[in-house]
């Protein structure tokens, strides 16, 4: 255990929180690009997120009469407990000091507790937006919440525990081509396309009545309350990305401290991202938005899926 | 093996030409025909196998279990193209079907005739699932054959039935195959059944159980045992009379005969474990709430058709329970059960296609005073459900008062529930019976051109059977008890 | 023996397996009748890319033909058979969804964990990887006869039928690696001989009762009080 307590494992924990959210607009950028290529327009620049970012923490933040200290508080805390859940999750090294606290039910609860956050300041104002996009987005995640889970069991019946970096330095240790992980992939897929309110599920560009979900709750803050909320989405995206590129592609994460280890990972994980982020593009311009009741069917897809991934893992996987 | 190849390459050769053989007339004439041939050559695979033993080569195999339902198979395939043939013509005439659907009739009849012996015959129990399930396939088309909207639902029901359970049936052969190929090195004889039962004491118990409950549900469906019969009633009374008397006279014996070989292959590989009665057991479970089901819903029926195949129903049962119940008495009870109902059954839907015919309608409650219009239809139709009934002296009490002394020795308290089950069933049977026959005809009933023939024999033969067994079909039932059951009765 | 001692081979065989598996889920849920027809051909091409596999890791040949039927005539041939019916008789646009898809769905689970209740015990001594598949198989087939039971269209009901023909297919390939080859030949006819009549029979229906919901044929009751009885045929 020395090794964790030493000065460079905690710096090599601080740089990473660092990266998530330096990399998070990034990605979200990339995205967006890549999109536009696809509908045939030039579309911004990849760097254009961080500089509305800028634009809007340097921006007045106004705020209605009606709204509660709750409602000043929120972005600060959805902020933070988005960033806390994305330092567990191993971006770059496996073994990081915080690989003691990166158990995946502390990640889900830290994501619900920002979401928790979110859907009230969205109900705090008493706009009838605010109030529909949280009821949408509480919907939503009560059906993706199993579905997570579910995965989330499969993977650590294989691992024989929960917490991520020992189910990544098993994946490297013992890989082999299984359905449950295949099973659970899928699921993870969807429930993350949901809960980071992409389409099929939520259109992230979209401020009509009929579709919005998550802007919905963000509609009545402005200034550096936007932005964080806005960064803290992205930073969302980025560390589902991350989760779903380590866990089952979790080939080139560096394992000790070298600075030659630590590029790699840093090179390995870019690449993977890359490649996630044109996927999505891809299938966000594919993919039509759904009805918003057609969200249940969708997550109980979802939730079937990580539900054959546990039964694969019993039937197919446990040997005598 | 001439006389086995002939049985069963002159059905496949009928049903080729028949397929395309347009003329009504000669259509029927052939059948009748190829039907004498298979019937000639049956009788003479029955005379080698008598004379000399067992046949086996080529993956068939007709011992003396197999040969006498073989020749009952072709006895009765050709009495009911006797049948058939002015039947049919007449039913065409009354524009209940097209040309174009007799000539599948024909062909598909003999098409029926060809897997129902290629069941009989093979050793292969793949062989034996391919030839049930074409069994099926053949008569579907047939049971819909008038298209009216009861007949396209009967045979609906039939055919998606049957292919279920018939699928249930083939997992259960794959588990026995998987069982064999522990214990037997050539994969391709691991399905043979003769292979299997030399060395049934080797194989799995645990495998033999679960493959053997599927493979009863599967083939005890096209049993018509309870309740996976839901489809015997309906599949029986929409169609042809003709194709009613093969399929509750022939088919249901033919599963039965691969239900009772696939036991022998169980009870030898259970016999050594801790339940080694278990398809002796499931078998009389089935059997018995078969029979007693039967019995009372006969109560309700109003389509004649449909009482009777409830009455086949409870013969079936009858005959499962006492294949279940084992020894020789119970055995030899139920292969002689297996002839006489064969031959009843197929008189009595004979019959009551001429009474249908006279009376105009399939309604028991419309058909009225048999006896009056044509006193031959009449009186064969009591003598017939007499005997089914049961009614000494008539094979089906010998057969039925074996099996009531073998549960008495085996399990007493069981005989209560079949004779109270015979009672309710020939109350019920009677209870219909009696005006059809007996009451006052309706205006206008006039009496119809029928060939009572083919039911006099059935009739007589019955009879001989009940009063007194001759020696050799006593001897060959015996053998085929001692093959079933490993001790002799007589 | 755990999944990660495997050859390459011998895991994909169980991932295919897997796949399936998630098919048979995808049919019994699938409203859109041609969606439905379309998961069936993939059922049919991933079984027999198990059954290639098989064939190439246990070294026995003669699945390679097996294989090669099932593809002809379960990914291509009754597809297309059902696809042009469903042309011909003007549903391919129909839409009929489940009354209870989450109810069947969790019974289709339950059937899932009834079959490898039911099968494991009797696998265990085998050292085979494919005797897990054994289970798979068995599921398959019962969520065959689930989607038989709970879809009320006739051709649904027929993809169901199909599907639980591909479910024994698979047992006999993981079970035993494969049936002897008359065998196998035998049970394709029969398959095909019921897809040619299932064709005949949609006409049928469709001919007396003006619909393919089979769930309005019911004159043939126990409790029908009316006069439903043939003219004396």
């Amino acid at each position: 255990m020395d090794h964790l307590l030493t000065a460079v494992a905690w710096g090599a924990a601080l740089l990473q929180a660092l990266l998530y959210a330096a990399l998070a607009p990034l990605l979200v950028g990339w995205i967006r690009k890549l999109k536009s290529r696809l509908q045939n327009r030039r579309g911004a620049p990849v760097l254009q997120p961080y500089r509305d970012l800028r634009k809007l923490l340097l921006k007045e933040a106004r705020v209605a009469h009606t709204a509660s200290p709750l409602f000043r508080a929120a972005p600060y805390i959805v902020f933070v407990a988005t960033w806390l859940a994305a330092a567990t999750v191993p971006l770059v090294a496996v073994s990081l000091p915080t690989a003691a606290i990166a158990d995946i039910i502390v990640l889900v609860g830290l994501l619900a507790l920002a979401r928790f956050f979110l859907a009230l300041a969205g109900m705090d104002v008493g706009t009838a937006f605010g109030g529909m996009g949280a009821s949408r987005e509480m919907l939503v995640s009560a059906l993706a919440e199993p579905a997570m889970l579910m995965a989330v069991f499969t993977l650590a019946m294989s691992a024989h525990s929960t917490n991520l970096a020992s189910v990544i330095d098993y994946q490297l240790g013992a890989f082999a081509l299984r359905p449950s992980f295949l099973f659970a992939l899928g699921g993870l897929i969807l429930v993350a396309l949901a809960e980071t309110g992409r389409i099929p599920v939520d259109n992230p560009a979209t401020h009509l009545e009929l579709t919005m979900i998550h802007e919905a709750m963000l509609l009545e803050y402005s200034g550096r309350h936007l932005a964080l909320m806005e960064w803290a989405a992205q930073i969302k995206l980025l560390l589902y990305g991350a989760l779903i590129a380590n866990i089952f592609f979790p080939w080139g994460i560096a394992r000790s401290f070298a600075p030659a280890d630590l590029g790699i990972g840093l090179a390995a994980v870019m690449l993977k991202l890359f490649v996630l982020g044109a996927a999505l593009a891809l299938g966000e311009t594919v993919l039509a938005k759904m009805r918003l009741f057609r969200a249940p069917a969708f997550l109980n897809l979802a939730l079937l899926l990580a539900l054959l991934g546990l039964l694969s893992q019993v039937i197919l996987e446990v040997g005598t | 093996m001439i006389a086995l190849l002939i049985v069963l390459l002159t059905p496949v050769a009928g049903a080729l030409v028949l397929a395309v053989l347009r003329p009504l007339g000669p259509a029927g004439w052939l059948n009748v025909t190829v039907s004498t041939i298979t019937f000639a050559a049956a009788a003479w695979l029955t005379w080698t196998v008598a004379a000399s033993g067992e046949i086996a080569g080529y993956s068939f195999r007709v011992d003396d279990f197999n040969v006498y339902l073989v020749a009952l198979t072709a006895f009765i395939g050709l009495t009911t193209s006797i049948f058939s043939r002015p039947y049919m013509r007449h039913v065409c005439e009354t524009g209940l079907t097209r040309k174009r659907g007799m000539r599948i009739y024909h062909a598909m009849y003999q098409a029926f005739m060809f897997t129902m012996l290629l069941a009989l015959t093979t050793d292969n129990l793949g062989v034996l699932w391919v030839a049930v399930e074409g069994a099926t396939l053949a008569t579907v088309l047939l049971v819909s054959l008038y298209r009216t909207p009861e007949a396209v639902e009967a045979a609906w029901k039939y055919f998606i039935l049957c292919g279920v359970g018939i699928a249930l049936a083939l997992f259960g052969t794959v588990l026995t195959y998987f069982a064999a190929q522990h214990v037997i090195a050539d994969p391709s004889a691991g399905l043979t059944w003769s292979t299997l039962y030399r060395h049934a004491g080797h194989l799995e118990p645990a495998v033999m159980r679960l493959a053997f409950v599927f493979l009863l549900v599967g083939y005890g469906t096209k049993v018509g045992l309870v309740p996976m019969h839901q489809w015997l009633p309906d599949a029986h009374s929409e169609g042809p009379t003709p194709m009613s008397a093969v399929l509750s006279g022939l088919l249901l014996n033919v599963a039965l005969y691969a239900v009772v070989r696939l036991k022998m292959l169980v009870d030898g590989s259970l016999a050594a474990s801790d339940a080694p009665h278990l398809a002796g057991y499931l078998l009389m479970g089935f059997g018995m709430v078969s029979f007693l089901v039967a019995s009372l819903f006969l109560h309700r029926q109003r389509d004649i058709k449909r009482m009777f195949s409830y009455s086949s129903i409870e013969h079936m049962g009858l005959m499962t329970f006492a294949f279940g119940l084992g020894g020789p008495l119970a055995t030899f009870g139920a292969l002689l059960h297996m002839l006489v109902h064969s031959f009843t059954k197929s008189a009595i839907f004979v019959t009551v296609g001429h009474a249908t015919h006279i009376a105009g309608t399939q309604r028991i409650d419309h058909i009225r005073g048999l006896i009056r219009t044509q006193p031959a239809v009449g009186w064969s139709l009591l003598i017939a459900v007499a005997a089914i009934a049961g009614f000494p002296p008539f094979g089906v009490f010998t057969s039925e008062f074996l099996l009531l002394t073998a549960t008495m020795q085996a399990q007493p308290w069981l005989t209560v529930a079949l004779l109270g089950g015979l009672a309710v069933a020939f109350a019920g049977l009677f209870r219909n019976l009696h005006p059809m026959v007996y009451g006052a005809a309706p205006e206008g009933q006039k009496p119809v051109r029928a060939n009572m023939l083919p039911v006099a024999i059935h009739l007589a033969l019955v009879l001989w059977l009940g009063l007194a067994i001759p020696g050799f079909l006593a001897q060959w039932l015996d053998r085929a008890t001692e093959l079933i059951t490993g001790s002799h009765l007589l | 023996m755990s999944i990660t001692e495997l050859p390459l081979l011998q895991q994909i065989v169980l991932v295919l397996a897997a796949i399936v598996l998630f098919t048979s889920f995808v049919l019994l849920a699938q409203a859109r009748l041609v969606a439905a027809i379309h998961a069936f051909a993939w059922q049919g091409a991933l079984v027999a890319a198990v059954t290639t596999v098989v064939a190439a890791t246990g070294q026995t040949p003669h699945l390679y033909f097996s294989a090669l039927l099932t593809l002809a005539l379960k990914a291509l041939l009754i597809p297309w058979m059902l696809h042009r019916l469903t042309r011909r008789l003007a549903i391919d646009r129909h839409v009929e969804s489940l009354r209870r898809p989450a109810l069947v769905i969790m019974a289709a689970v339950a059937l899932v964990i009834f079959s490898y209740w039911l099968v494991l015990p009797i696998v265990q001594q085998e050292l085979a990887y494919t005797r897990n598949i054994v289970a798979i198989s068995l599921a398959v087939v019962l969520i065959g006869l689930l989607m038989m039971v709970f879809r009320q269209q006739a051709v649904a009901q027929v993809l169901g039928f199909m599907s639980m023909e591909n479910g024994l297919f698979l047992a006999a390939v993981s079970a035993t690696a494969g049936m002897p080859l008359v065998v196998e030949l035998g049970v394709a006819f029969d398959v095909l001989v019921a897809m040619v009549l299932f064709g005949v029979f949609f006409f049928q229906i469709r001919d007396s009762i003006d619909s393919l919901n089979v769930d309005r044929l019911n004159r043939l009751t126990e409790t029908t009080e009316e006069d439903v009885a043939g003219e004396g045929g």
